[in-house]
């Protein structure tokens, strides 16, 4: 069953309008909430259990309670870089709710008392940039931005900032210097951006979908969005399903849902007389399941942690028999090679053999050994670089030669060359 | 000699003082360079607008070069960008791709790009900055570059 929280209201047209906005009860929180202790507000989104929805899943109040204690300027970044293969949520949230996102931005903010936040939008997504653009507008000339907002004495001023096309720049210290007008090159945590971000400012990056989880928090009370889920991931979560299906799109589900049921009840099967093969349940970092892991797979942080993949940023992409698993690895390797930023070693020239091994493989040059030599690179990958896409390219690489070996042993015994299945016009 | 319109000035000036930082707007700068300039970024491009901010070049290509969405080099007036991640590869994308490739129109340039959000209506593609185009089929771009090259 679908539980729709944040989605409800996504098919009505005017609900991008501050006017259908406020139709639906907009902005009747932001009063509420203007009405609360900052302190209380952060405490009541600890208890609700909401953690982040942009792919590492840190519980959003405890990271809120990281600030400093002092009076310096603290800024809050909302992440709408949304480059994880797989996943279209926020940019369907900035276009069909914008006011949620900035509601739930307004209230975040005064919750840790910042007064400026920017949204970094991706620069491709030219339609959401329109629409926050003039929903931010509209938002001004309510005054529920700018200075004492509502008459709470709470100033607030909010901007958006376009990127130029570079996954890397979803990586939390990535954006930050991408922001401060650099390249957009990760940071060596700690110091975490918490108590040194933006301008070497304590700040807090979240991702689009958890700023706008927080309405519902403090509109129906941290107890309420608790009890959704299961006991440890709390509330609903957005899933962007694509591949194989015959209804793909976006869901909303409780956590702890599962995947069968998604694939099945919710987004209509496979195209018919195909075959479940596998599925990528967390955006293409995510280790793969075959379709035996399928079957036990539930939609939540704990229960794909001990399937030993991950929940991430939510995307799913159902993968069918029709599909070349060897061809689907060498589109994800060819992704992060082409986005790796190149600082750290490991990471540049590790998702560059990745890479080239996996194409020699598909090409029919491939080698018994270099299966092991990927499972040795990628070994060598994880836990040694400044941030976490040097991870998130040997996990995939590590789950597709394991699971699917046969698969590749057959390309390199038979050379079999690619079978280009994916290579045809539907 | 590359100059900005007189509105292209204006918009500069108030991006320079918009951010925190001058820094910042190095990247809404060479946007609209880059759309006064029929799409791509030239060294005097680079030269002129490192005046204009009074910034060094080299703060200017530290931006510019480690982006893909700026254009180093000329394009043409169209710059179609085929989604060719897992799930549009999926759909046929690349197959699309390489059968536009055999067209060799002139006034278009062909890019493979990296998921572009929209792997629920894939294939998908974006001209220039435009908004995408979804669930798109070989013969629709066709005649879409058609009908849009031809006028
Ligand atoms: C390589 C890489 C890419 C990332 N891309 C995104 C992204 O596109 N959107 C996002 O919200 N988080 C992304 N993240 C996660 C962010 O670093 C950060 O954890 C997140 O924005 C925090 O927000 P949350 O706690 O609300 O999830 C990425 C992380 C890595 C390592
Ligand atoms: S791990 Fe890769 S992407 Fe991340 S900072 Fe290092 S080189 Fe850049
Ligand atoms: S894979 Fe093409 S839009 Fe995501």
């Amino acid at each position: 069953m679908e539980h729709k929280l944040l989605t409800e209201h996504y098919n009505k047209d005017n609900y991008k309008s501050l006017e259908g906005y406020k139709q639906c009860g907009g902005y009747e929180t932001l009063k509420l909430a203007l009405n609360k202790q900052p302190k209380e507000l952060v405490e009541m989104v600890k208890a609700s259990g909401l953690r982040g929805r942009g792919g590492a899943g840190f519980p959003t109040g405890v990271k809120w309670s990281f600030l400093p204690d002092n009076n310096e300027p603290r800024y809050l970044l909302c992440n709408a870089d949304e480059g994880e293969p797989g996943t279209f949520k926020d940019r369907m949230m900035m276009e069909k709710a914008p006011h949620q996102l900035i509601e739930g931005m307004i209230i975040s903010a005064f919750a840790i008392q910042s007064h400026k936040s920017y949204i970094y939008i991706r620069g491709e997504y030219t339609d959401s940039i329109s629409i926050i653009e003039q929903a931010l507008k509209e938002a001004y000339k309510q005054g529920y931005l700018g200075k004492n907002i509502l008459n709470s004495g709470f100033d607030h001023e909010m901007d958006i900032y376009v990127g130029a096309g570079a996954y890397i720049c979803g990586e939390e210290t990535g954006m930050i210097s991408s922001l401060e007008g650099k390249k957009g090159q990760p940071k060596l945590k700690p110091p975490y951006p918490a108590v040194k971000g933006y301008l070497e400012k304590p700040t807090v990056v979240n991702n689009v979908e958890t700023l706008a989880a927080v309405v519902p928090i403090v509109r129906d009370g941290a107890e309420k969005y608790k009890a959704i889920g299961t006991e440890r991931s709390a509330g609903t979560k957005i899933f962007s399903v694509s591949g194989n299906v015959v209804k793909p799109g976006n869901y909303e589900v409780p956590l702890g849902y599962p995947l069968m049921d998604m694939i099945n009840k919710l987004c209509g099967g496979l195209p018919p007389g195909r075959k479940l093969k596998a599925c990528i349940p967390g955006g293409s970092s995510a280790p793969v399941l075959t379709a035996e892991e399928c079957e036990k797979a539930c939609l939540d942080y704990e229960n794909l942690m001990d399937l030993g993949s991950m929940l991430g940023s939510g995307a799913i992409i159902v993968i069918d028999d029709s599909n070349s698993m060897v061809d689907i690895l060498s589109v994800i390797m060819h992704f992060y090679h082409h986005e790796s930023c190149g600082q750290c070693t490991p990471c540049r020239e590790g998702t560059g053999w990745l890479d080239q091994i996996v194409k020699n493989i598909l090409h029919g040059k491939g080698r018994l050994q270099d299966l092991d030599l990927i499972q040795n690179i990628s070994q060598h990958m994880m836990g040694k670089t400044i941030c976490a896409l040097s991870d998130a390219a040997a996990l995939p690489a590590i789950s597709f030669v394991t699971k699917f070996k046969n698969e590749f042993i057959d390309y390199i015994q038979q050379n079999k060359i690619s079978s280009d299945n994916l290579n045809q016009v539907v | 000699m590359f100059k900005l319109s007189p509105e292209g000035i204006e918009f500069v000036k108030k991006e320079m003082v918009r951010y925190e930082t001058k820094l910042s707007a190095v990247i809404p700068c060479l946007y609209r360079v880059q759309d006064e300039n029929e799409g791509w970024i030239s060294p005097e491009c680079v030269a002129y607008l490192s005046r204009l901010m009074d910034l060094g070049e080299s703060e200017i290509y530290e931006v510019l070069t480690f982006y893909t969405m700026f254009n180093q080099k000329p394009v043409k007036p169209l710059h179609v960008q085929v989604c060719c991640n897992v799930s549009c590869a999926m759909q046929g994308s690349r197959k699309i791709l390489e059968e536009l490739k055999k067209q060799n129109n002139s006034n278009v340039t062909l890019s493979a790009v990296e998921c572009l959000g929209s792997c629920d209506t894939a294939p998908v593609l974006q001209i220039n900055r435009e908004p995408y185009m979804e669930k798109v089929s070989l013969e629709q771009i066709t005649k879409t570059l058609q009908e849009r090259t031809s006028s």
